[in-house]
């Protein structure tokens, strides 16, 4: 079993790839998407270099590892390869000795009356959406939410012709915080990338309000307004601040989300909502490592970097000589300083609770609503997600709490909100069919 | 290569995605929820919501935000849950 | 612990038994309170599917506790409805009945031997034939060779049902604690119950009952009266909604071998059922003898494996969730309900396995008659603490 299998093909697990194998051992990149460079792309102009993968790793792209089962000696990685969700993939279970993970992160969205309604998506989505096919969610778009990302979501919206009414920010952190020289970012190319930015929002008129939000949306069969609000320090709607825009689409995030389940699965422990690792990118578990958004959200360098380290320490493992990265890892640490001014600058406030009405979804795929999944937890002493799933109904459908489980493990007042619902050992959905098959185990060199 | 969505032939590009070409067609919901009936679309854009289900070739539950689209395939609107064929 | 000054009787685990015991108790006018150390039905009850069943219980005792237990429950909800008002006793109680389905000609036999042994016993059974099962169930495989209709089949949600004989027990004035260690056992000088230790204070009390689930056997050798209760894992596949699709529980022949069955070896057997959601939930395995929350695949591929062969159609849905759950074993295949004469005022209430949702109700009203020295509701013999086949020696 000498062996790497790197899960995830974003910066992080091209790096953890490409640096693994720049050692001499082999390794087995899978990724869900058809070509490598992962979903996010914060760095646009980077991204083709990066996921430019070196002979040597071999690369299982429309691949989604559905489970991971500890084996002596290491780890075996259930894959099911082919098309997205199709009946004819061809399943394989990959045996490594060294696991990196590297399974990113999604945007976060809060719940909000309306939020259910065609033409209002993520972030991400509209960013992915224009960026990798070159369509716009909508003619007229609202970005809503907080963070930087926002910004880059909505320079790739007016790049693919949308005409950006907007940009929301819940937050209100603290001017120049990003762009200040001799700062937390002293050196972090962030900050000209952040400026590029500001420039392209600033050609197409597109204003950065601050402290305000999307707090519903209205429509028929898909959004056709919205209603935007001051906010006050703790995001509660400023009162006769409400203002309505017609708009055709409206992307928001509130931050990311780490994809935990194969961490979870392979009982890694957490930190704050992350993947814990030391220097190294060791997680607590022998032979798994982690990289990228997993271990706390710093944009694409700060993945790249984490990668270039786990993958060298994954070689080492396996008894390679490995110089020690060095440079990756001084890159690591001043990316973790970005990573925590970030989520320092950009914290979520209690008091978009008051966004929600008797009737807001709170749940998209069970159609939980806000009233009756707060009477169902008034009514059982609900300590525990799987309990509050059971007794509300939210978190049981398709997503299986991706989407909705951090916000109404806080509406229930859970503690540990990040994972509370990270339990997932089927990290991704497999046909009954798939599942029932035998598959080869390939047990490597 | 061409496509069809509902029964409505299309154009579509080697690289696009379902929901790419699903909204390249005008269409911002494909999907009908199974409670209320409610319309659904795009939401994630990266296969964590599972609400942009559609019918591939008669397969049901298929996310179409991460479905590449390939050459003849058959695309159909998905009502509520469906049983697969 | 301020707040909570003492109880007549403190019930360990707020799972369905425990909640079950407390509601009985409290409604012979005893005062209970509940602790538990993590959050009521957290633990083995969340990971039941809900069956309230007669069809898979071998006649003698389990099937008597098993039959008592179908006729107390919808008492027991006509009850909790009458004390709490509408809309909060919704326990989703569905008499839907089971279908146990043989199809290969070997399985005919044992099938014939179970609708005999049962309807002897008095439950109701029909026999169908193929056409009959499939009208019943029309995506049932066309390869059946014998089906039977256990018409008193039923299943309930388990959270919900012990929510609301915790809701109970509060409005008749007793109360639960969550996050609530039992460390061990105050006892007084002739060695009775006097207490229960919770780590930083004792709550007093004249009776405790171990409703620990798979973990009483644990509880009860730290309190020095033992009894061989061990975890047994049972593992749920949980598909993607669909419309209507399997209306009964069904499940092939050959899982009253797999419930009855007592080693650590892993044995499996196809249970298919619905809930109100769509899901389809796909059972059902016993494996182990120890507290291992791995995956194990090749389980997942057995389960799936077994449904397809009941329902083909199942081949294509997309299955979303695995999970297991630890359910109280004992070496002889029934619970422990009753008090330990090893020491006075300590109860249990455990050892259900799988069959604990179903089981409660029955297992509620036996120890509050008991305890309160009615008319039992079975024959308590069967289940006494201190049969040979589940009394311990302390220390051994």
């Amino acid at each position: 079993m000498r062996r790497v299998v790197v899960v995830g093909a974003g910066p992080a697990g091209t790096a953890a790839a490409r640096a693994a194998a720049s050692f001499g051992v082999e390794v087995v990149l899978i990724d869900a998407a058809p070509t490598p460079g992962g979903r996010h792309r914060w760095d646009a102009r980077g991204a083709g270099a990066r996921a430019e993968l070196p002979d040597e790793v071999e690369h299982l792209p429309e691949s989604a590892v559905w489970a991971i089962e500890p084996v002596p000696g290491g780890h075996r990685v259930h894959v099911r390869t082919g098309p997205v969700d199709g009946p004819e993939r061809t399943g394989r279970a990959i045996e490594a000795r060294a696991l990196v993970l590297a399974t990113g992160a999604h945007d976060r969205a809060l719940p909000f009356p309306g939020w259910d309604l065609p033409g209002v998506c993520t972030a991400g989505a509209a960013r992915a959406m224009a960026r990798d096919q070159g369509i716009a969610v909508g003619e007229r778009v609202i970005v809503a939410g907080t963070g930087p990302f926002l910004l880059s979501a909505a320079v790739s919206l007016v790049e693919a012709g949308a005409r950006v009414t907007a940009i929301f920010e819940a937050g209100d952190p603290v001017p120049g915080f990003i762009t200040r020289p001799g700062g937390a970012l002293a050196g972090w190319t962030k900050a000209g990338e952040l400026a590029r930015y500001a420039a392209t929002l600033a050609r197409h008129d597109v204003p950065l309000c601050r402290r305000s939000a999307v707090i519903a949306a209205f429509g028929k069969d898909r959004v056709e307004a919205v209603l935007a609000a001051r906010l006050d320090r703790d995001w509660r709607p400023v009162p006769h601040s409400l203002r309505r825009f017609e708009v055709d689409a409206v992307a928001v995030g509130f931050g990311f989300t780490p994809q935990l389940e194969l961490a979870v699965a392979a009982r890694c422990d957490l930190e704050d909502g992350f993947v814990a690792v030391n220097a190294a990118q060791a997680t607590s578990v022998p032979g798994v490592f982690a990289a990228g958004d997993l271990t706390g959200v710093g944009g694409a360098d700060l993945a790249a970097a984490e990668g270039a380290v786990a993958g060298a320490a994954a070689a080492k493992l396996l008894g390679a000589r490995v110089r020690a990265p060095i440079g990756a890892m001084r890159r690591v640490r001043a990316g973790r300083r970005f990573a925590a001014a970030l989520a320092e600058a950009y914290p979520l406030r209690p008091g978009w609770r008051e966004w929600l009405r008797e009737d807001t979804p709170v749940c998209r795929c069970e159609e939980v609503a806000y009233g009756a999944f707060r009477r169902a937890v008034e009514e059982l002493d609900v300590g525990d997600a799987r309990v509050l799933e059971l007794a509300t109904g939210a978190g049981l459908g398709l997503c299986q709490g991706r989407i909705c489980g951090r916000s109404v493990a806080e509406l229930a007042g859970l503690p540990e909100t990040a994972d509370a619902f990270a339990r997932r050992p089927i990290a991704a959905p497999v046909r009954l069919g798939e599942l029932a098959e035998d598959v080869p185990v390939d047990e490597g060199p | 290569m061409r496509v069809r969505v509902d029964g409505e032939e299309r154009i579509a590009e080697e690289g696009q995605t379902v929901a790419a070409v699903l909204l390249a067609a005008g269409r911002d919901s494909w999907r009908t929820t199974r409670f209320g009936g409610r319309p659904r679309g795009l939401f994630c854009g990266i296969g964590v919501c599972f609400d942009c289900l559609v019918v591939v070739n008669g397969v049901p539950d298929v996310r179409a935000c991460l479905r590449p689209v390939a050459e003849g395939d058959d695309i159909r609107s998905q009502d509520g849950a469906e049983v697969p064929s | 612990m301020s707040g909570i000054e003492s109880a007549d009787v403190v019930v360990i685990g707020a799972g369905i038994i425990g909640a079950a015991c407390a509601e009985a108790l409290s409604a012979a006018g005893v005062r209970v309170l509940v602790i538990d150390r993590g959050a009521p039905a957290g633990a083995t009850t969340a990971s039941g599917e809900g069956d309230v069943l007669v069809s898979d219980k071998e006649p003698g005792p389990a099937l008597e506790l098993a039959a008592a237990s179908r006729r107390r429950w919808p008492e027991l909800l006509d009850e909790l409805r009458e004390l709490l008002g509408p809309g909060r006793a919704e326990i989703g109680w569905d008499p839907k009945g089971g279908l146990v389905v043989a199809t290969t000609a070997e399985a005919v036999g044992p099938l014939a031997a179970l609708t005999a042994a049962q309807r002897a016993a008095g439950v109701a059974v029909e026999d169908l034939d193929a056409d009959r099962a499939r009208e019943m169930e029309p995506y049932l495989t066309e390869e059946l060779t014998a089906v039977a209709h256990f018409p008193d089949d039923a299943q309930l949600q388990p959270v919900p049902a012990t929510a609301a004989l915790l809701a109970a027990l509060r409005a008749r004035g007793g109360e639960v604690h969550s996050g609530v260690m039992a460390e061990g056992i105050v006892a007084d000088r002739a060695g009775a119950v006097a207490g229960v230790r919770t780590g930083v204070d004792a709550i007093p009390c004249r009776a405790v009952v171990n409703a620990c689930g798979p973990w009483a056997g644990h509880f009860s050798e730290t309190v020095g009266a033992p009894v061989d209760v061990l975890p047994r894992r049972g593992m749920v596949l949980v598909t993607a909604p669909l419309p209507r699709f399997v209306g009964r529980k069904v499940y092939d022949s050959g899982h009253v071998d797999t419930v009855a069955g007592g080693d650590a070896e892993p044995r499996f057997s196809a249970v298919v059922e619905s809930t109100a959601s769509g899901t389809v939930l796909i059972g059902s395995s016993r494996q182990g003898t120890s507290f291992d929350e791995g995956l194990e695949v090749e389980v997942l591929r057995r389960l799936a494996r077994g449904a397809i062969g009941l329902f083909p159609r199942l081949a294509g849905v997309p299955v979303m969730r695995a999970y297991g759950g630890f359910r109280p074993c004992t070496p002889d295949r029934l619970p422990v309900i009753g008090e330990d004469p090893r020491m006075p005022g300590l109860w249990h209430a455990t050892g259900h396995e799988g069959a604990g949702i179903g089981l409660a109700a029955a297992t509620g009203r036996l120890l509050a008659d008991l305890f309160t020295g009615r008319e039992p509701v079975v024959d308590p013999e069967p289940f006494r603490v201190d049969r040979p086949e589940v009394a311990l020696e302390a220390g051994a």
